[in-house]
């Protein structure tokens, strides 16, 4: 089995509706969303829920009023201000606790509560394209990289349940704990990009990140005929960041109104010998064929 | 005052809103600091140019075994909630990647065996871009936890005049770090299926962080009506609509501030910097 990551660094440059493309055009293949903060990819791959289960992570701690004596112990040792005074008495911040143990720690009085905390939820799709795993986590919580994670190991197990052998992860923009996860064990990313300062300077760190972690990084621009001097700069900058542009996308203004409707971007008539194109160079990328070396080993996921 | 400019979804002009607003705010005479809290992927400099710029960097407290008085009794490892420490016999192994920092293993040694020492896993970025003071964050590549880096930048923001927050996406905890105590949160979208669902969770986390937001429509032509319909059903005020425009697209491709050359633009953002100063609409609860 193989795994492709699509990441950006910057938001917005097109992920979402690409993986949903390529899934389409590579059908059937596990497609699974790792931006488990803004998870969009099943709006255009949706399908029948068959299987929803609760993420659980970490803990929050919980001050129980009868037994506080507000003597400041907790207060004094909690480094996430997630302990606030309540007349004489303390309680906890739900949102600030990190879960760390260390007022339950510091506590003389056994006020301090430990309960198992309900981040989100896991979800394994019946669509048209195959197996599609998205996840939820609640607004404001942490723990996006263990979700990411559990995405991961869900969309592997669909994989060997229905035979088949590629997986398409969707990745969270930015270059922190949640895409370390997503990409863990990936033989592939392809990262999408746009010809605009920001899009340059993020996909620097995205290639960067990917050397450090040993990965091989494909590059496609997105909308690039909004700036040919800036796309020119990001062919330059991908090549010398160990990276190999595999094509370009035009700007079509008709596309959000396309996604509005849940209509593809293969039904474009531009866009779909475009994207088969990319598929192309994406499939026929060393790292997908069947004789290479499984991928790294395991990187630490948080 | 602290204005954050969020989002949900990445890449519905955040940069674009904080970096304009900011310039706005400065031109009619307010003293106005810009924060770039999206320290994985910062942008905010690439626009605004700031000259007189000196960095820090910037280092968290991480548990490192001292002296040989450790007994490899092992509590330190039993009571980390993050899976940060490997003892064993005669080692304490920390994985600074996981470590939150809490202090709560030097208080579980019973051998006093753990001191903190400051690593690093970042840089902060303070200058002026003209009237603007400007502060950013860049986590350094490799590292996982942005969080602390966006607590120490906001930490370290003077509170004068009006603070624009430029927030990371999504709405875990880069997001709450950035956000956190706002007395205004201005979400950028756009009206697509993407943009209005991730809209509908910016606004859960806006309000559940004791702020009632507004926003502003980015290339409001282009996509559906149902952000529009949502934004009516919860009474969110829309403090500006900005159409798609190729002249705005190339600015900001070539880094030009587009306020001051983009007529549409500073109209649009006329608009919203007075609602945000006359406190006309929502903001932090009382």
């Amino acid at each position: 089995m193989k795994v492709i990551a699509f990441i950006s660094g910057k938001g917005g440059t097109g992920k979402t509706s690409m993986v949903a493309s390529f899934a389409k055009v590579a059908a059937p293949v596990v497609a699974a969303d790792c931006d488990v903060d803004a998870a969009n990819l099943s709006l255009l791959l949706d399908g029948k829920v068959e299987h929803t289960e609760r993420f659980m992570a970490g803990q929050k701690a919980h001050i129980n009023p009868d037994l506080c004596t507000g003597c400041d112990l907790c207060y004094e040792r909690c480094r996430f201000d997630a302990i606030r005074p309540v007349d004489t008495l303390y309680e906890i911040d739900q949102l600030a606790c990190e879960g760390c143990r260390v007022c339950h720690q510091a506590c003389d009085f056994d006020a301090v509560e430990l309960t198992d905390n309900d981040a989100g939820e896991v979800q394994v799709l019946a669509a048209a394209t195959g197996p599609v795993v998205r996840a939820a986590l609640e607004p404001a919580q942490s723990n996006s990289g263990k979700l990411v994670t559990r995405v991961r190991v869900l969309a592997r197990e669909e994989s060997d349940r229905h035979g088949l052998d590629l997986v398409l992860l969707d990745g969270p923009p930015g270059i922190g704990c949640p895409v370390h996860a997503t990409l863990a064990d990936v033989d592939l990313v392809v990262v999408v990009t746009e010809p605009t300062p920001s899009g340059e300077h993020d996909l620097a760190r995205a290639l960067d990140l990917l050397r450090k972690f040993g990965r091989p990084a494909q590059v496609i621009i997105n909308k690039a005929d909004l700036s040919l001097t800036m796309t020119e700069r990001i062919h330059k900058l991908t090549e010398t960041h160990g990276g190999e542009v595999i094509g370009e996308l035009p700007f079509v203004p008709t596309v959000p109104a396309a996604l509005a409707q849940r209509r593809s971007l293969l039904e474009d008539a531009t866009l779909r010998p475009l994207l088969e194109a990319l598929w192309a160079r994406i499939q026929g990328h060393p790292a997908l064929q069947a004789e290479t070396e499984p991928a790294a080993a395991e990187v630490m996921t948080k | 005052m602290k204005v954050v400019i969020a989002s949900g979804k990445g890449g519905t002009g955040k940069t674009l809103i904080a970096t304009n607003l900011a310039w706005m705010l400065a031109e009619g005479g307010v003293d106005t600091t810009y924060v770039d809290a999206d320290v994985e992927a910062p942008n905010g400099h690439l626009f605004l140019h700031p000259t007189q710029v000196t960095t820090s960097r910037f280092a968290s407290p991480l548990p490192t075994l001292i002296g040989p008085t450790c007994s490899g009794c092992g509590d330190c490892q039993r009571f980390c909630a993050f899976n940060a420490i490997l003892a064993t016999a005669d080692k304490v192994l920390v994985f600074p990647e996981l470590c939150h920092s809490c202090g709560g293993c030097l208080d579980a040694c019973p051998d006093n065996a753990l001191e903190e020492l400051p690593r690093e896993s970042g840089t902060l970025t303070v200058g002026e871009a003209g009237p603007i003071h400007f502060r950013s964050g860049h986590l350094d590549v490799g590292e996982p936890r942005s969080t602390p880096i966006i607590e120490a930048l906001l930490e370290g923001t003077p509170d004068t005049g009006v603070v624009v927050v430029d927030a990371p996406p999504g709405t875990s905890c880069s997001a709450v770090a950035a956000v956190k105590g706002a007395d205004q949160v201005v979400l950028v979208t756009e009206p697509t299926p993407f943009g209005l669902h991730d809209l509908e969770l910016a606004v859960d986390l806006s309000r559940k962080l004791g702020c009632q937001p507004s926003v502003i429509v980015n290339r409001s032509d282009l996509g559906d009506a149902q952000v529009r319909n949502y934004l009516n059903a919860e009474s969110i005020p829309v403090l500006a609509e900005i159409p798609f425009d190729r002249d705005l697209s190339s600015y900001y491709a070539e880094g030009v501030l587009a306020a001051p050359v983009h007529e549409p633009l500073r109209q649009a953002l006329e608009k919203t910097v007075s609602k945000l100063l006359n406190g006309s609409i929502g903001g932090k609860a009382a």
